[in-house]
């Protein structure tokens, strides 16, 4: 391992990865990337693969938008299939209030350029003909969200950050973060020190105990969210169904599983990722509602992984006030895989130039003291 | 040289050959790489073989490759047989 480098990115899930790509593509490569475990051990590998740009709040809708834009042209600039599906989002609603918003968002969406649509339950029908749609109020749906597979993505930055001469260190683990006079010094690691004034903080529900190594306090906190995978069948669910009013969300991956996921209010906050048989009560309970003919679909595994968790459901970004060499690159409350190319992006922006081409001072960890917060509503569990 | 290894998946000693020379040499990376175990055995019949290739392939003794995290449920089950009449909203 080298002693000494410029960045030291420290998380090799899709966050790091990323920023490590756009970095070594502009040309920036005396980088030292850091993985605890395997590539996408965390919350990449862990999550739906789901990519969704019908959110609630301006900001991460025009993310979202600028990574489906990205997500389109992965497979061919990383020289790898990444299994993106644009089939779609379908948000079902069951009250007026949850109609109302999702009208107010679609709304906002298609401001945005954002061809979200929103609908009667019965033309939610013609998208999903397996549908139930008793005692459901709307729904809404954006042909160009969709899927990708998580691993495939990582495998694509992997290789080709390889290839670029970026130096990844898996199954190494972080141990310190030497500070002096307000700089950072040094990255200390099970295998080695690496002297640096430089660390993007990418380690996902890990952030906040990687920002106490450099004397900086955090307000993330991680949550576990299980998932499970059904049996590999012939494509029949166009879209990701999804509900905030029972938290579920599913859809058909490329190669054929239904991979979905459920969240839980009463779930406390914890590292703990095991997996329970009240969550696949409750999926299944919730699932085979929506779409009862899912009755005669078995459940292959079950798996949990951790959502980064901030006070505003909105990612943490950029350089640390008092520590300005402290770069944050986490907070992603359980949509960092689907937003994270256009992130990535200006972050790789910010390192280079000091500026980025869409502004990402409002999501400076500063707006935890100031009090500017506004809050994302469209988040499951 | 070939060979099918994961029967479910389709996967082949050459595809974990030529993982193993791309740089990926533990099992979780080389399951998520290649699809290895993921199908309706989930890994019980072809995992085992697997690391002996493995194995073999890297020079690593068996017990360094490691072995995937097992996921329940043991055998696959039926939604219906997890869902409750009544759903709780």
């Amino acid at each position: 391992m080298r002693d000494r480098a410029k960045l030291v990115i420290i998380g090799g899930g899709v966050s790091g990865l990323g920023t490590a790509y756009h970095l070594a593509k502009s040309g920036f490569t005396d980088i030292v990337l850091i993985e605890r475990g395997y590539f996408g051990s965390g919350a990449t590998g862990r999550c739906g693969g789901g990519i969704r740009q019908q959110f609630s709040e301006e900001y991460n809708i025009i993310l979202a938008r600028e990574s489906v834009r990205m997500f389109e042209k992965m497979s061919e600039e990383l020289n790898q299939d990444i299994g993106f599906r644009q089939g779609g989002y379908l948000i079902l609603a069951h009250t007026e209030e949850e109609a109302e918003h999702l009208r107010e968002n679609v709304r906002l969406q298609n401001s945005l350029d954002v061809p979200s649509r929103y609908m009667d339950p019965s033309e939610a029908l013609d998208i999903v003909p397996h549908l139930n749609i008793e005692g459901l109020s709307a729904a809404a749906y954006c042909p160009t969200d969709g899927v990708s597979q998580p691993f495939l993505v990582v495998k694509g930055y992997v290789d080709t950050l390889k290839k670029m001469g970026v130096e990844l260190h898996d199954h190494t683990e972080v141990k310190g973060i030497k500070v002096e006079n307000g700089e950072i010094k040094k990255v200390i690691t099970d295998k080695g020190d690496i002297e640096t004034n430089m660390v993007l903080n990418a380690a996902g529900a890990w952030s906040a105990k990687i920002a106490e190594m450099a004397g900086v306090e955090m307000p993330n906190k991680p949550y576990r969210h299980e998932i499970l995978a059904t049996e590999h069948m012939k494509p029949w669910l166009r879209p990701m169904i999804i509900s905030f009013h029972t938290g579920i969300y599913f859809s058909q991956s490329h190669d054929g599983e239904i991979v979905g996921g459920i969240g839980d209010p009463d779930e406390p906050s914890s590292f703990r990722i095991d997996s329970s048989l009240e969550f696949l009560e409750r999926f299944a309970s919730v699932a085979v509602r929506y779409i009862p003919v899912m009755k005669k679909l078995k459940v292959l595994r079950q798996w949990a992984g951790l959502y980064d968790v901030t006070p505003d459901a909105r990612p943490i970004l950029g350089p640390v006030d008092e520590l300005p060499g402290l770069i944050q690159a986490n907070g992603y409350s359980g949509h960092g895989f689907m937003i994270h190319p256009m992130v990535t992006k200006l972050l790789a922006e910010y390192i280079i130039d000091g500026k980025t081409s869409i502004d990402i001072e409002p999501l400076n960890l500063r707006r935890f003291k100031t009090g500017e917060i506004i809050q994302e509503a469209n988040v499951v569990g | 040289m070939t060979g099918i290894v994961c029967r479910c998946m389709d996967v082949t000693k050459e595809d974990l050959l030529n993982a193993i020379e791309e740089g990926y040499t533990d099992i979780e990376s080389i399951k998520r790489v290649t699809g290895l175990g993921r199908g309706p055995c989930q890994g019980k019949t072809c995992v085992p073989i697997a690391i002996g290739i493995i194995a073999r392939a890297t020079g690593k003794h068996p017990d360094e490759v490691g072995y995937i995290t097992p996921r329940p449920p043991t055998k696959p089950i039926f939604l219906e047989q997890l869902a409750d009449e009544e759903v709780k909203e």
